[in-house]
């Protein structure tokens, strides 16, 4: 079953004070996630991450379109008892402590009393704030309200976590840590969908990722798949310091390094590269495919105008890495 | 009534004392100290009657000062901070966190009038040395202000789901006086002629009567209150509390939280 199923979720806000006009800030959004998976929704900020989550959590409500969370409506209310949801920048009732901020959570989401105890202590422990869990939240920094988000988003045991900017105000090892969490929700067999722009997280930790800019979905698929989409290039490297005309005219960047030359270009050039240096009688040191990264089609993907069309998404979206 | 909204309502009321706002209480005991000891030496024959005035009235103001300042801040504040997200990402239904606003605050203010009343008959004990049969009549008018307060709370809550906190601490303190000349406005109606008799026929019956539950002055005189006013008082509190809770969660329930 699929864990999430977005069907041409969109919204349109008016903006404006005396004539009002209308800002596209989703296109109908296609996307389906499915169950026990880590999907990343990429995107630069002002992209549309945060209103997508926001639809699926009933904080917005869509101009267009409809969700499925978990095989419900997203609108029923008690399929949120079984997702969890940490905000952007999470801000919390600040004259709570930890403990008692956990608690709240616990009672509004049903955790019987009983079970509830306990289960607040594992969270706390389990985000590294047991030492803190008396102070009230007025006291703690960034990266411990982040803490104490994450702990909130996964103290009722959920079967589905939305991370809205999860490393957000983390310190390197914070980060290592939120990491480690979120891999361990995967082994524990919950989905999790998490918003980004830091790629190098998705990279690390995704099954497959979504690529929206300006509320338009540009990609969809598994890493491995979309980086390979992109045209790969090589590195040429070869014996001396000259540089021959012909390599020049097939467009390679070449550096001089001491008595080698190494020159980077597409993957498509290989045979014509080293015909050329056959031809000058140059010695060919190495031939090395350089890796696409994320990153790279994400650049490529943000300035492509054209949005992925419907069909293409249901099909990567049925696809699991 | 919903676990959730008895949650809601509890950290509601949990917010209100952790943000010091009971502190008022010790204002109000210093003053009702003070003000006891100084009528007790200025008036012959009414130290009763002032004490009692001054008690009722001051527990009527703070109460409603406490109600509007927290009220107008309990739906915009949550958004403003974004609080709001973790407790709607749960399965809580949008009315539900209204309510369990409303009865947070409702519940603070009771508490809030509870303690001012022991002060009021602290300070008339002072005075006359001895209670009397018409002091209970003391507590139908600290009934009468605690409905007053379920309004005020439910039109801060009103205005609060679609306003910003300073437009709505002008609704409701607007409307607070003006309804406290409720009875003067619909005599004015009766008066008036043509389209201005509906107008303010219409303006009369819609901004809250907050005359009728203001008995303060006959309680000081010790005359009698009917039964009746008591139970017309307390179904004209409820259907106005809410129907203007109502609203609240109308408004609230379409709301887009940005």
């Amino acid at each position: 079953m699929a864990a999430i199923e977005i069907l041409g979720l969109e919204k349109t806000y008016m903006v404006g004070f005396w004539r009002k006009r209308p800002k596209r800030a989703l296109e109908p959004l296609h996307l389906t996630v499915e169950e026990g998976e880590i999907f990343g929704f990429l995107g630069p900020n002002g992209a549309g991450k945060t209103t997508t989550l926001k639809m699926l959590m009933g904080l917005v409500f869509p101009t267009a379109g409809t969700a499925r969370i978990l095989g419900r409506a997203w609108t029923d209310p008690e399929v949120k008892a079984q997702i969890g949801f940490l905000p952007e920048q999470p801000y919390f009732y600040d004259y709570l402590t930890a403990h008692e901020l956990l608690d709240y959570y616990g009672q509004l989401s049903g955790v019987p009393a009983a079970v509830r105890k306990p289960r607040i202590e594992e969270v706390l422990s389990r985000v590294g704030l047991t030492d803190v869990k008396g102070l009230q939240l007025r006291k703690f920094s960034k990266g411990m309200l982040q803490r104490a988000g994450i702990a909130q988003a996964i103290l009722h045991n959920p079967r589905l976590v939305f991370l809205d900017e999860p490393m957000s105000g983390l310190d390197p090892l914070g980060r290592r840590e939120v990491r480690d969490l979120i891999e361990q929700l995967k082994r524990e067999g919950k989905t999790v969908f998490f918003s980004t722009h830091i790629l190098s997280d998705a990279e690390a930790l995704c099954d497959r990722v979504a690529i929206i800019h300006k509320g338009q979905l540009r990609g969809v698929g598994a890493v491995e798949e979309l980086t390979s989409s992109v045209q790969g290039k090589i590195e040429v490297v070869w014996q001396g310091t000259q540089i021959p005309a012909s390599m020049k005219s097939l467009g390679a960047e070449c550096h001089v390094t001491g008595d080698t030359v190494r020159a980077v270009l597409g993957e498509n050039q290989q045979d014509a590269a080293i015909d050329a240096l056959r031809r000058d009688r140059i010695r060919l040191i190495a031939i090395t495919p350089l890796r696409t990264s994320l990153e790279a089609y994400f650049v490529e993907k943000l300035q492509h105008p054209q949005a992925v069309p419907e069909n293409t998404v249901g099909k990567a979206a049925g696809t699991k890495a | 009534m919903s676990a959730r909204i008895l949650h809601i309502a509890r950290n509601t009321f949990r917010e209100a004392v952790r943000d010091r706002v009971l502190y008022n209480l010790i204002a109000f005991a210093l003053l009702l100290s003070g003000a006891a000891i100084f009528v007790g030496q200025i008036s012959i024959d009414i130290e009763r009657l002032v004490v009692v005035n001054l008690g009722l009235t001051a527990v009527s103001l703070f109460g409603v000062v406490i109600a509007i300042f927290i009220g107008i801040g309990l739906v915009s504040k949550e958004i403003d901070k974004r609080t709001l997200y973790t407790v709607l990402s749960r399965p809580v239904r949008r009315w539900e966190f209204i309510v369990g606003k409303f009865f947070g605050l409702a519940g603070t203010l009771v508490v809030n009038a509870f303690f001012m009343a022991i002060g009021v008959f602290g300070a008339l004990l002072y005075v006359a040395h001895k209670f009397s049969k018409p002091d209970a009549l003391i507590l139908v008018a600290l009934y009468f202000i605690i409905l007053e307060f379920l309004i005020i709370c439910s039109l801060a809550l009103l205005f609060s789901s679609f306003s910003s906190p300073l437009l709505s601490a002008v609704f409701a303190f607007s409307l607070f006086v003006i309804g406290s000349f409720a009875d003067d406005l619909r005599g004015f109606a009766r008066m008036a002629h043509g389209f201005m008799r509906w107008i303010a026929t219409g303006a009369a019956y819609l901004v809250p009567n907050f005359s009728t539950l203001n008995v303060i002055s006959a309680v000081a005189h010790q005359q009698p209150l009917s039964a009746q006013l008591v139970l017309q008082n307390t179904l004209y509190a409820l259907f106005y509390a809410t129907m203007a809770l109502s609203g609240a969660v109308l408004i609230f329930e379409r709301r887009n939280l940005k």
